[in-house]
């Protein structure tokens, strides 16, 4: 049965995009048909994350137009081939999408797809009510600081308003990945710790991203960090996230980039 | 023997309420008016795109004054929508409405509307005068969400996050945290509002307002009771 997840924060730059391709990869290789769309028309990101931009022939307009098949505007990843994209337009805007094509374009993708991720724009306008109007789950992606967290929790109340299970009187599901967490400052009191976020947005934590380097890396060779690093501290996270997503009960932690005492001693290989 | 019913048109009538801002002029009207003129000059747009109900409770006016303020008032860009507390005998076709069931909360018996039909059973019935009830919403209230329940008192079993706001007719009970505004009483000054944490951004009761920084510190984070004492919002602790 297929599952139509929407990655959506209202705060801009909290880690949407991000969140996505390096969940979607990790739910690929868990085995699962997952295909990731680019809602952020005009602002296309999720292309260059996937490294997939020299690609791009057709995109969801295109499709929503009727000016291509599905079949060709979605590209397959190279390296996890279980694992597509439908990418977003960069020349049109957020008003040529509309209702009825984003409606279809997602029942044709349930035929073939376990998980349907739906990278949001930020804000609240018609880009971001319409990534999650077919969603049956959502993410919200949520930096422990306070103008995300407010964001955040107007975009909760957006979706248990705005979208078709809202409408029918069901309650969407929705988890929380708070991203960017940096426990150090969190222990200075900068930045907001876990509980304090947790009580002011009354939704399920799915996990917990720590700042990392790696996420940039990861972007720079356009690759999901659950791909680029594996072993790093944001994948691990992303990588536990995902089981969560599938089921699992998983105790929350923290993953943290510090070397054990054997990667110290044999941290770098001589010249 | 039967007889064939006439075709009736459906012509409907719905109960509706607005919100209209209430002005109320007093005697003698020339240096009411010069009053609201040197206000004009102040804020010149003030009025504009608001909806004005004249509140001819402070004065026993007659149908001319009446006629001419509303004319005065047409000059100056305030459009009058009604007329409340004004005499039932008053029968101008160039006076704005009277508006009968509604306004303040005294006593307006309500008439009841002819229907256009006239036979017996007929199509209106009288408004039934609403009765007071609460609303209770039991999650919480969300960032941008505003909540609107004139007829009684709100009660919210979980928090009002930071930019909601919520509006009552009678008092509001929070048990959580309150974040947002909470307006209380609007048009009763014995309304009360109650939070299990107080960390709101603005308290209203009757339209007397206290913004957070107004909020001595002692109180914030703390569980609250908030009520008018004449012309002070009053805040104290309950725990």
């Amino acid at each position: 049965m297929a599952k139509v997840l929407v990655v959506t924060s209202g705060k801009g730059g909290v880690g949407k995009t991000t969140s996505t391709a390096a969940l979607g990869a990790a739910l690929a290789q868990g085995g699962k048909n997952v295909v990731l769309i680019d809602f952020d028309v005009g602002l296309r990101n999720l292309d260059l994350v996937m490294g997939a931009e020299r690609r791009v022939v057709y995109d969801l307009i295109n499709v929503v137009n009727g000016d291509a098949k599905l079949a060709q505007a979605l590209i397959r990843d190279k390296r996890v081939p279980t694992l597509s994209l439908l990418p977003a337009s960069q020349t049109r805007d957020k008003d040529a999408l509309t209702d009825e094509g984003v409606s279809q374009v997602i029942e044709e993708l349930k035929e073939k797809f376990d998980w349907i991720i739906c990278d949001s724009p930020a804000g609240i306008e018609r880009g971001a009510t319409l990534a999650m109007r077919h969603a049956d789950v959502a993410i919200v992606v949520t930096n422990p600081e306070v103008s995300s967290v407010r964001d955040s929790d107007r975009i909760i109340g957006l979706l248990d308003s705005k979208t078709v299970m809202a409408e029918r009187g069901e309650q969407i599901e929705k988890h929380l990945l708070l991203t960017r967490y940096d426990a150090a400052r969190a222990e200075r009191g900068e930045m907001l710790n876990i509980e304090d976020v947790l009580e002011i947005l009354s939704i399920p934590l799915l996990g917990i991203v720590p700042e990392s380097e790696e996420v940039l890396r990861a972007s720079n060779v356009g690759s999901p960090v659950t791909l680029a690093n594996a072993a790093s501290a944001p994948a691990r996270a992303y990588f536990d996230a995902a089981r969560r997503l599938n089921g699992e009960t998983l105790d929350m932690t923290i993953p943290s980039d510090r070397k054990s005492l054997f990667g110290k001693l044999f941290g770098r290989r001589a010249a | 023997m039967t007889i064939a019913a006439r075709p009736r048109h459906s012509i409907r009538f719905h109960s509706r309420s607005f919100h209209a801002m209430a002005l109320a002029p007093e005697a003698p009207l020339a240096d009411w008016l010069a009053e609201l003129d040197a206000w004009l000059e102040r804020s010149p747009d003030f009025f504009v795109g608001r909806p004005i109900v004249l509140d001819l409770s402070s004065n026993e006016w007659s149908e001319s004054d009446v006629l001419g303020l509303t004319k005065d008032l047409g000059e100056r860009k305030i459009q009058i929508l009604g007329l409340e507390g004004a005499d039932r005998s008053w029968l101008d076709p160039a006076l704005p409405p009277l508006l009968t069931s509604g306004g303040r909360q005294e006593s307006a018996p309500d008439r009841v509307i002819a229907a256009l039909d006239n036979d017996d059973a007929a199509a209106g019935a009288p408004p039934p005068p609403p009765r007071p009830h609460s609303l209770l919403l039991d999650s919480p209230v969300r960032s941008g969400q505003y909540i609107e329940h004139l007829q009684g008192d709100v009660i919210v079993i979980g928090s009002v996050a930071s930019g909601a706001e919520i509006v009552a007719g009678g008092s509001i009970h929070i048990y959580g945290t309150l974040r947002g505004r909470a307006i209380a009483g609007a048009d009763d000054p014995r309304a009360r509002i109650f939070c299990r944490k107080l960390e709101a951004e603005l308290l209203a009761i009757d339209g007397l307002y206290m913004t957070a920084d107004d909020m001595g510190p002692h109180l914030r984070g703390r569980s609250v009771q908030v009520w008018l004492d004449g012309d002070s919002v009053m805040v104290t602790a309950q725990d």
